[in-house]
């Protein structure tokens, strides 16, 4: 081993320590951004070291400028581009990208390399084919639900998706042992490794397809942890140990994260991957279906002008933030709604429910940059026993996870899902656009209680007329008075 | 160096620091941290840079490596900036209490 071999392992080692650190550090509050600082130094660090072994040539040096150039112009302004309210959509985007380069690794591998491969190279080849484009597919069916682009269509809520997708898989399985024995097929040298391909993308949109919008997280994650898996094998495949070892690391930390998320919404993995989408199967109760607004009997709806006279005499006020509020962009509006309060003697708080928006921490997010205190966001087991002394619920376009529903109905599809006990507070206005059925596709109960009362408007607006209203009313003038 | 038994010992140690790299997360950071983990998993780049320097002349090979680059970096470069766009958000809500 040459001096030089010792110089690139060198940098090899330094590079999965750093990336090491920087998911480690990623999940500690204090260090998560300087540990992604360090994870994408680690990054850049493992790419100039391995230039130096490689030693591309000048046409080669070429190639690398275009790809690069390409792919991080385009990651860049996405970046940038792409407002907070989409996050989850983005990271399925990049990470089913992500999927397709180790699927196109593979292939090119296949198809084009001349050098004679043996068993092992080959198995690599078929395992980052089938899991980089299971990735990939199913990626961005995950975006395309998560835009809603993509429905769910009827039949991938009956038994017949099973058979599909199980056919699917044999027909992978059958495309891969071909593959990897190198069994020749006549006229057909490469019929199996396509076979492969298809079947496996079908797959990852198949598996996907009937999973419903409030799991979708959750998917998110496991398809990252693929994409792990698959740059392991794609590691396999053009023999980087450092690719190896730092796919082998994502795909089992991206597990521990699924499983993680799975319990903070007591959902378990198997009933995400397999159980269909929550409340489009007539599981009884109060199943509405999207948008559907017959369930509802008792629905009492008031103006915004109502809704701030409750609030004006308020002494404690909690916010429920939901996607409704994301989608209306009215965060500062919320914040200047809830300054006004304060100015007013009120005590206001919010409660953020973990699977709040579209994925976990996205009201966390969305409020941080409104501004909002920290101390005032306060999780769901901290806020539950502070309802019941809690004079007025405002309920910003969340539905499924304020639904009494969970608690106390078995037949419900939500059943057991922890959710905000908002039904114990005096008064309850909820703002949504319409009356119809959140992200689960089910009915509230909460809309029917008594003391609740709906105010119909965009999130945004509702706001800023409640800060009219109560403005008119005198208040935030006579601070001094108030306090 | 790369012989098979090799290979599978670093996959197999690989895993097993994942598996102990992530324990209690809080929900908070749940987003963060899987974008920040989507972005690592783009070290697919390193196959892709393989992929064309040792592509020895096939126009085929060169191709197909930088288009899986392409996808490989849109990943990283992406990731890890969304990731700090979101973080970001957090650190400024700590020393923005006083203002």
């Amino acid at each position: 081993m040459s001096a030089f071999d010792v110089f690139g392992y060198g940098i090899d080692l330094l590079a999965v320590l750093l990336l090491a650190l920087g998911l480690k550090g990623l999940s500690k509050v204090r260090s998560a951004r300087s540990a992604n600082g360090l994870a994408a130094l680690a990054m850049g660090l493992a790419v100039a070291g391995l230039l130096i072994q490689l030693q591309p040539s000048a046409t080669a040096w070429l190639w690398i400028a275009v790809g690069t150039t390409a792919g991080g112009v385009l990651g860049l302004l996405t970046a940038q581009r792409v407002p907070m309210t989409a996050m989850p959509e983005t990271v399925a985007l990049f990470n089913g990208c992500g999927g397709m380069a180790s699927l196109l690794v593979a292939l090119a591998v296949a198809l084009f390399d001349p050098s004679d491969s043996g068993l092992v190279e080959r198995i690599s080849i078929v395992i980052s084919v089938f899991v980089g484009a299971i990735t990939f597919s199913g990626s961005i069916v995950a975006m395309g639900k998560l835009q809603g682009w993509i429905g769910t269509p009827g039949w991938t809520q009956s038994s017949v998706r099973h058979a599909v997708n199980i056919t699917l898989a044999l027909a992978s399985l059958v495309g891969g042992v071909f593959m990897a024995s190198a069994t020749p097929v006549a006229g057909l040298a490469a019929g199996p490794l396509w076979l492969l391909v298809v079947a496996s993308t079908l797959l990852g949109i198949g598996v996907t397809l009937p999973i419903g919008g409030a799991d979708m997280p959750v998917v998110i994650s496991l398809l990252n942890s693929y994409s792990g898996v698959a740059a392991a094998a794609a590691g396999f495949v053009v023999g980087s140990q450092l690719l190896i070892v730092a796919g082998a690391m994502v795909g089992a930390a991206g597990l521990i994260l699924t499983q993680v998320m799975c319990t903070a919404m007591n959902r378990s993995l198997v009933s995400v991957l397999f159980g269909g989408a929550l409340g489009a199967g007539a599981s009884g109760g109060h199943v509405g279906g999207g948008g559907d607004e017959a369930g509802y009997t008792r629905i009492v709806s008031c103006s915004a002008e109502e809704c701030a006279m409750a609030l004006e005499t308020a002494e404690r006020v909690v916010f429920v933030p939901g996607y409704g509020l994301a989608v209306a962009q009215a965060q500062h509006a919320l914040r200047e709604l809830a300054k006004l309060l304060e100015a007013n003697g009120s005590e206001v708080s919010y409660a953020i429910h973990p699977v709040a928006g579209r994925m976990p921490g996205h009201m966390n997010v969305l409020l941080a940059e409104a501004d909002v205190p920290y101390e005032q966001l306060l999780e769901m087991d901290t806020i539950n026993p502070e309802f019941p002394r809690t004079d007025v619920v405002i309920v910003l376009g969340a539905n499924d996870v304020v639904n009494p529903d969970a608690k106390t109905d078995p037949s419900s599809p939500l059943y057991g899902m922890p959710v905000l006990e908002v039904d114990q507070a005096r008064q309850v206005f909820v703002v949504k656009r319409s009356l119809g059925a959140g992200y689960a596709g089910i009915a509230n109960a909460l809309f029917e209680l008594p003391q609740t009362a709906m105010v119909f408007g965009d999130a945004k607006a509702v706001l800023q007329q409640l800060c009219t209203e109560l403005r008119s009313q005198g208040v935030g003038s006579k601070v001094a008075v108030a306090a | 160096m790369n012989s098979l038994d090799q290979a599978l010992w670093v996959l197999l140690l690989g895993s097993l620091l994942g598996l102990e790299l992530i324990g209690k997360v809080p929900p908070t950071l749940h987003t963060p941290l899987m974008s920040g983990a989507n972005a690592i998993s783009g070290i697919t780049v390193l196959a892709s840079i393989t992929l064309i320097a040792k592509a020895d002349g096939s126009t085929a090979l060169l191709l197909l490596g930088a288009v899986s680059l392409g996808f490989a970096l849109f990943n990283v470069i992406g990731g890890f900036l969304v990731t700090d766009r979101m973080l970001a958000m957090f650190s400024r809500k700590k020393s923005g209490a006083g203002s």
